[in-house]
């Protein structure tokens, strides 16, 4: 068994309460929520938290709702919430995918968006999900709400844009019509983290791609969103080729390392052979074809 | 599936237990299922697992004593550095803690070193040197586990950087850093050298060969990882002087004796139970420095001590397995007879030579690598090296190094079908060693006692479809798809061993057996071997059943406890049938033959005019004339008169030396697809027939057989022990060190034939380790198989995505 140096502990019984918490105790404190992450690096010590603030007890933030032209997820809905959503399912099909091949059901169970997000671990698949559907970020403190685009949330691997005083709870995913999205992941084995993964969106007006956006995992020091394949993809018509070009603009504007996932020239395969694949079935659903 | 599978007759071995005893018979024809419950072989649901799965296994880490203490060791961040200093006093300041000792303070016991398996030292903490990433430096005992942890970090050592060792094939350059500088006069990091066969036989085959094909094949280190981790708890009574260790042991009897010729403790004072241990695969088998460091503590405070590894100790320093680089070079005609096979082995063995094999068998049974075919002469070299990693080598169900020597076979057996255009299967069915040629001796000695391997091939091809599958490949490959298929066939060595050859650390590798049946008919059994989810408290009550006639369920399988137990060498190397099984047959037999005798007394008759029908004695001729085992029990502690020179009670004890070993053998097929995009390969289908002799329980075996084929896969794509270029594990948890799930195996497709073995008084073979032998070949060569359009001959494991897409690029590496 292996153990933990010593923590306090404290379960929040609001958000008001949990930002006040962490506000009090500043950056020796960490939010607990489906404790995937932290936990595990918890016993390795490598992470070694003063004070825990568990916010499982945060009803407010269980939720997946439709709210005029949004998507909102209430940051404390777990990944089994997630694939088990017919909202989720009917706009955003690559939630679905995503979330078949993260972890297993296990700590499906218990891990969380927020968490997910927040953790800002460069494989992450949710942050690779929520930036090729150009989510937004709701931060909340006692001052009140901001709201951070995708591509201002993560300022680096394991660093988020949100401050000592504040804490995640929404995010909003937009809602326009003509859209479809996938995902596509490979790893060595199921539960792994990604050696590479791709998600992708279009929406999609008489046959020409009004936007498109392709959201990376595993490819670099943060998830990033390829600005140069969103480029490509606006107002273009979709076509193998077009995949392909996308897919090459994708491997040109990451950059992995060779590790024990595989190396930098294999990771780099994957960008544009993922980016393909998920590009090809993102458009396939835009157009209402089951796939 | 029309034939029967069964081979029940006790007396198999000592009449017809030749080739012309196989049938071919599938797993799924048994005449018995769970519910019939029968009484000797069968199928039957395991005894063990109402406990286990409801939670009420016994496990070391369940062992609670009044007052007991907590011990963390402190391992080195460094693979090689000088301690220049240890500074203890914060540690020893925390309020909870009772003591920490370093090795330093085992020294001044003479205690700081200890002998591993292989009569080498290594140090249970260390003194002068840390060897490898993670060695045991220091260890703290306190009031409770997380205690002990947090003080591991209030311990300052101040270490001397050396340079490691890493890369195996520079371990003997000039200039490599001497690692065993304890060792007296060692200047270089040679262990051994070793060679058996024929060599100048052997290149006079290759100079006239029509063909060569040579290959260097690395087996990389794999680890065991079984699900539960070592440890122990330790309770020295201070003033009987008693010491009880609740061990994760594969071998309590072994480990009792080293304690007492190492420690100079009196054997008779030693308790070893090794109770539920939670997975083996021979990982359990070493001494560990924190098995001796928790009774140093339990001798010194005086008070119970528990330590329990966590899953990154495991894994980073308890035995592993492999880590053989193999030269390989076959010789064949230029239509594939299969002429001589070569090979020259570099062989890490870590930074203590720590594997567990017979004394006369450095390389254990690495011999066997001539695998299932008729060789005109064979030969092979092997140099084992000290690196700065951690000591093992042998586990992981590896069946003393037949694992890489069936790889190293069956992989370069491939190359030459790929070189010569032939099918694979077809090649070895013109190579193998026909059935009239058994006993069979091999060109580097070992005697196979049975075999009929052509059978078990076609059966294999058959369940496969292997013609059908072919067709499809040339299909596929037309379209541009990556299918493979992959053949392996292997010979395994198991049931160590005849003590005139074998022994560990000079302990005879014979097994003891008790069995007593109690006045009501019911049975009591005692074993020397140890299982670790095996089934034994099943398979050994059914092996008592078939000779005596009680019920399985009314057999009781003890084990796991010296003091209760006879003495015998544990269970590691598929050993427990072939020799504890016999050895339960044997006394079950003696118990018979008393029982004959005690109910020609109750039924007027000689002996003579007894028969035995499974569970009692009758009249020949007058079947109504007849007493059961349970009425025989009653009589023989019963009151009444005995017949003359017999005494009361129904109970008996042997010891059992195997004649030989036992050559369990197998075909297996394996299909895999391959996505070209992605290069990620998907197992499709997998078939194995094995053929393991008499099979007791074919549940079980088939179980044994999918825990194997599981390892396979992982070995095959995933799993390996890394060390970056300063010797840091790389693999020191379960995310980097992956361990296969359902989702990648497929749904596994067995069948048997049944060749028994002559000499095993059953005619059972092992099965614990045929699958993890037999697998990771079958996979691999699969995988090439799927290459081939990108002229792919050889790939070395594990076969990750990355490394087969690589391998398609042209640029494929070895992994060490």
């Amino acid at each position: 068994m292996q153990v933990p140096a010593p923590i306090e502990y404290e379960r929040a019984t609001s958000v008001a309460h949990a930002i006040a918490l962490r506000s009090q105790k500043g950056d020796e404190a960490r939010f607990i929520a489906g404790g995937h992450s932290l936990l595990p690096m918890m016993k390795l010590r490598l992470a070694n938290p003063k004070y825990l603030i568990d916010i499982n007890d945060l009803e407010e933030l269980f939720y997946i709702r439709e709210n005029g032209s949004e998507v909102c997820i209430g940051a404390m809905s777990r990944h089994r919430d997630l694939l088990d959503s017919d909202l989720l399912a009917k706009h955003f099909p690559i939630f679905l995918d995503a979330e078949r091949v993260i972890a297993d059901p296990t700590v499906r169970n218990r891990g969380t968006l927020g968490g997910s997000l927040c953790q800002a671990d460069p494989a992450e698949d949710l942050s690779a999900v929520c930036t090729a559907l150009d989510a937004s970020c709701v931060i909340t403190s006692s001052e009140g709400q901001r709201v951070v685009p995708m591509h201002d949330f993560h300022v680096g691997p394991y660093e988020t844009a949100v401050q000592d005083n504040e804490m995640l709870t929404e995010v909003r995913i937009p809602l326009r019509p003509g859209g479809g999205s996938a995902y596509q992941k490979v790893e060595r084995r199921a539960g792994d983290w990604a050696v590479v993964s791709a998600g992708a969106a279009v929406w999609i007006d008489s046959g020409i791609i009004v936007d498109g956006r392709v959201g990376l995992a595993a490819v670099g020091s943060n998830t990033p969103s390829i600005e140069p394949a969103a480029e490509a993809l606006k107002g273009a018509t979709p076509s193998e080729d077009l995949f392909q070009r996308v897919g090459e603009i994708a491997a040109n504007n990451c950059s992995p390392e060779t590790d024990g996932r595989g190396t930098a020239a294999y990771k780099t395969h994957l960008v544009q052979e993922l980016t393909r694949r998920a590009l090809r079935t993102a458009v396939a659903r835009s157009q209402g074809q089951e796939v | 599936m029309t034939t029967t599978a069964t081979t029940t007759a006790t007396d198999t071995a000592t009449d017809t237990a030749t080739t012309t005893a196989t049938d071919t018979a599938t797993a799924s024809e048994e005449e018995t299922t769970p519910d019939e419950r029968p009484i000797g072989f069968g199928r039957l649901l395991r005894k063990e697992d109402p406990r286990l799965i409801r939670g009420m296994g016994q496990f070391v880490d369940d062992v609670s004593l009044p007052g007991m203490l907590h011990l963390a060791i402190l391992r080195s961040p460094v693979a090689h550095a000088r301690i220049v200093s240890i500074d203890k006093s914060a540690a020893e300041a925390h309020p909870n803690v009772v003591a920490v000792i370093t090795g330093e303070d085992l020294a001044a016991q003479g205690l700081a070193w200890m002998p591993t398996l292989s009569n080498d030292v290594q140090a249970v903490l260390a003194t002068d040197k840390v060897r490898f990433q993670h060695q045991e430096v220091a260890f703290v005992v306190a009031t409770d586990r997380y205690s002990a942890r947090d003080a591991l970090e209030l311990i300052e050592v101040d270490y001397d950087w050396i340079d490691p060792v890493v890369d195996v094939r520079s371990a003997l350059d000039q200039d490599s850093p001497v690692i065993r500088d304890d060792l007296e006069n060692k200047a270089d990091n040679h262990i051994f050298d070793w060679e058996t066969g024929d060599e100048a036989a052997t290149n006079e085959v290759f100079e006239r060969a029509d063909v060569v094909v040579s290959e260097e094949i690395v087996y990389p280190r794999v680890h065991p990882a079984p699900m539960g981790t070592c440890g122990c708890g330790a309770n020295v009574e201070r003033v009987s002087g008693q010491v009880t260790l609740w061990c994760t042991t594969q071998a309590p009897h072994a480990h009792r004796t080293v304690y007492a010729l190492v420690a100079g403790l009196p054997e008779h004072k030693i308790r070893v139970i090794a109770p539920d241990i939670g997975g083996g695969f021979g990982n359990k088998v070493p001494i560990y420095p924190g098995y001796v460091c928790a009774i140093v503590a339990s001798l010194v405070i005086g008070k119970p001590v528990k330590w329990m590894e966590d899953r990154t100790e495991n894994l980073v320093s308890t035995g592993f397995a492999r880590d053989y680089v193999m030269k390989a070079d076959i010789a064949a005609t230029k239509d594939g007879r299969i002429l001589a096979i070569r090979t020259n082995v570099l062989a890490d063995h870590g930074a203590f030579n720590g594997v567990a094999a017979p004394v006369k068998y450095p390389a254990g049974f690495f011999g066997v690598f001539t695998g299932s075919y008729d060789l005109e002469a064979a030969h092979a070299k092997m140099t084992a090296v000290y690196t700065n990693k951690a000591p093992g080598g042998v586990a992981y169900a590896c069946s003393f190094r037949i694992t890489e020597a069936v790889y190293l076979v069956e992989r370069i057996v491939d190359c030459l079908a790929y070189e010569l255009d032939m099918d694979p299967a077809e090649l070895r069915l013109k190579n193998f060693i026909k059935p009239e040629q058994f006993p069979y001796e091999t060109k580097t000695g070992w005697v196979y006692d049975s075999g009929n391997y052509e059978p078990a091939m076609r059966k294999a091809m058959d369940m496969a479809g292997y013609a059908e599958l072919r067709r499809e490949q040339v299909e596929r490959r037309a379209r541009g798809e990556l299918m493979g298929i992959g053949v392996a066939f292997f010979t395994e060595a198991v049931g160590a061993g005849p003590r005139k050859d074998m022994d560990i650390l000079g302990l005879g590798m014979a097994d003891g057996c008790e069995l007593r049946v109690h006045p009501t008919g019911k049975a009591i059994v005692r074993l020397s071997v140890k299982t670790q989810g095996q089934g034994h408290e099943t398979t050994f009550a059914q092996i008592v059943s078939e000779e005596i006639g009680i019920p399985p369920e009314d057999i009781e399988v003890i084990h796991g406890d010296t003091d209760n137990t006879p003495f015998g060498l544990g269970t590691y190397g598929s050993r427990s049938t072939p020799v504890s099984g016999a050895a339960a047959a044997m006394v079950t037999r003696k118990v018979r033959d008393k029982a004959q005798i005690i109910a020609s007394g109750m039924l007027e008759v000689s002996v003579a005019d007894l028969e035995w029908t499974k569970g009692a004695f009758s009249v020949k001729g007058d079947p109504s004339k007849s007493v059961t085992i349970q009425e025989i029990a009653m009589k023989a502690h019963g009151a009444g008169d005995l017949p003359d020179g017999i005494e009361g009670g129904l109970e008996a004890q042997i010891c059992y030396n195997p004649e030989n070993l036992t050559y369990p053998f197998g075909a297996y097929i394996c299909v895999v697809d391959v996505d070209p995009g992605t290069a990620v390969v998907k197992v499709r289908r997998f078939i194995a027939v094995d053929d393991c002799g008499t099979q007791i329980n074919p549940m079980i075996v088939e179980g044994q057989v999918h825990g194997g084929l599981a390892d396979g896969v992982g070995m095959a794509l995933m799993e390996i022990i890394g060390f970056d270029e300063d010797g840091n594990c790389t693999s020191s948890s379960l995310m980097d060190y992956l361990i296969p799930t359902a989702l990648e195996t497929p749904d596994w497709e067995t069948g048997h034939t049944v060749t028994p073995s002559p000499h095993h008084p059953i005619g059972a073979k092992g099965i614990g380790e045929s699958a993890t032998v037999g697998s990771p070949p079958a996979i691999v060569n699969a995988i090439v198989d799927a290459l081939k359009p990108f002229g792919v001959r050889h790939a070395d494991m594990p076969l990750t995505p990355s490394r087969v897409w690589e391998t398609m690029q042209g640029n494929h590496t070895p992994p060490i």
